[in-house]
């Protein structure tokens, strides 16, 4: 146990030691950088909290799909850099806003240590209700079943996210094909990547979404590996990112949560409350919401690291 | 003091830390990257209630180790905490690209001021 306890700690510094870095060091770059280690570090504590489904969401997408997304964003702010010092508050007024700040850590420090002990919980709860469910995994479960409502939510609330990025386009390439996406020279080694990877990505990504119903894993995880190989083949350039005007790529971001609401308001009639399941065939209609959701989750989050529409013709020096 | 507890205090100071950096960080991009750490701090917050309830779970003699409401609130959680960073992003670029400046100070008080649609264009850094 105390073993385990050194370990933990170590990892705990280890945390804060990487978010001081990424609030204090100059170039915004290397606090990305720090950024990008800092979410690796948080997918183990994750794990050591017993929340392995979290743990592979955090180490995809809370790091390596922000993590390109933000590497990217630097890199094109990097020539505005130079003029924020500038702007930056005094020395006073920092000192009295990080007494606040630690203030407020202290308060929620405190909340930590005066936890009602034992510990208020729905995992009884879960536990005995996930049988009829019929998936073995019980944040699946909760996730399509018991709380399916906030996954229906999230997903819907992923594409007013497309949509306000898709806004910030310029007017002459309104609807046109996202440009955000870093254009590397055409490299050798980038290439081979692109092409030897995808097929083990996909794989793994399905393996994923199919393994979520009884072991960790389940749609956004797979969907965020699915959207990490289509965005490495734009990379690479052997593809052009679509269209966003393009309406078979509007369904296909749409058709996930169109089904999980078709099949929601079916069980008004067929199993008496929106979102419910008839019974004996709850774990089939939970794998195919699951199929749909992963397809539009996976374009979905593609399409937003690719970012807003950019002029068609790429000569132009933006890209 | 055991692991949870400990990752308890981590994830108050890291609220602490994001604040802090939201606050003093002139540059855009640097809040953003102030607030997804505030973010995690809350989740890491709401990770530890979830493996205290899941202990309470496993003296009941079930093999489940962690309640899995708050895992699954933190997922969707994480699932749109990168929607709201995209939509960020892609604002502070367009920003750049239009008024030449990374940083949310009114228009005025910088040493550029905006200018139309595609004036300052400098060439990309990477």
């Amino acid at each position: 146990m105390t073993s385990a306890l050194v370990v933990d700690a170590a990892l705990a510094l280890l945390v804060l030691g990487l978010a001081l870095w990424v609030i204090s060091t100059r170039a915004a770059y290397s606090a990305v950088v720090g950024f990008v280690a800092y979410g690796l570090l948080m997918a183990i504590v994750w794990v050591r909290l017993a929340a392995v489904d979290v743990a592979m969401t955090e180490a995809a997408l809370g790091t390596g799909l922000t993590g390109l997304l933000l590497l990217g964003a630097a890199a094109r702010l990097a020539p505005y850099e130079a003029a924020e010092v500038s702007s930056r508050p005094g020395r006073g007024l920092r000192m009295l806003i990080g007494l606040l700040c630690a203030a407020i850590a202290l308060g929620l420090a405190a909340v930590v240590l005066m936890l009602p002990d034992p510990a208020p919980t729905l995992a009884l709860l879960v536990a005995e209700n996930l049988p009829p469910t019929g998936v073995g995994n019980p944040v699946t479960g909760v996730l399509l079943a018991h709380r399916a409502i906030d996954t229906l939510l999230e997903s819907v609330v992923l594409i007013p996210a497309l949509i306000g990025v898709w806004s910030v386009a310029a007017d002459p390439a309104w609807g046109g094909r996202p440009g955000s996406l870093p254009r590397p020279q055409s490299g050798s080694a980038l290439t081979l990547l692109a092409q030897v990877l995808p097929p083990f990505g996909i794989l793994i990504g399905i393996h994923l979404v199919w393994n979520g119903a009884d072991d960790p894993g389940g749609k956004f995880q797979g969907a965020t590996v699915l959207a990490a190989m289509w965005i490495l083949v734009l990379i690479a350039g052997l593809r052009e990112p679509p269209a966003v005007r393009d309406q078979r790529l509007r369904v296909l971001l749409v058709i996930g949560a169109l089904v999980f609401i078709g099949i929601g308001v079916a069980g008004i009639w067929l199993a008496d409350a929106f979102l419910a399941y008839p019974e004996g065939y709850a774990k089939p209609l939970i794998l195919a919401i699951e199929a749909v959701l992963t397809l539009s989750i996976a374009l979905t989050l593609g399409l937003l690291l690719a970012g807003p529409p950019a002029n068609d013709h790429r000569s132009g020096g933006r890209s | 003091m055991n692991g949870p507890t400990l990752f308890g205090l981590c994830g108050a100071a890291l609220v602490g830390l994001g604040l802090y950096g939201l606050i003093c960080q002139p540059g855009a991009l640097r809040k953003i990257l102030a607030f997804n750490l505030i973010g995690s701090g809350v989740f890491l917050l709401f990770g530890v209630i979830a493996k205290r309830g899941g202990g309470a779970l496993s003296a009941a003699g079930l093999g489940v180790d962690g309640d899995p409401v708050p895992q699954a609130l933190i997922i969707t959680g994480l699932v749109v905490a990168f929607a709201a960073t995209s939509i960020a992003v892609a604002l502070l670029l367009r920003l750049a690209e239009i008024s030449g400046r990374s940083t949310l100070e009114r228009a005025g008080s910088g040493s550029h001021s905006p200018t139309h649609e595609r004036a300052p264009a400098p060439e990309r850094a990477a």
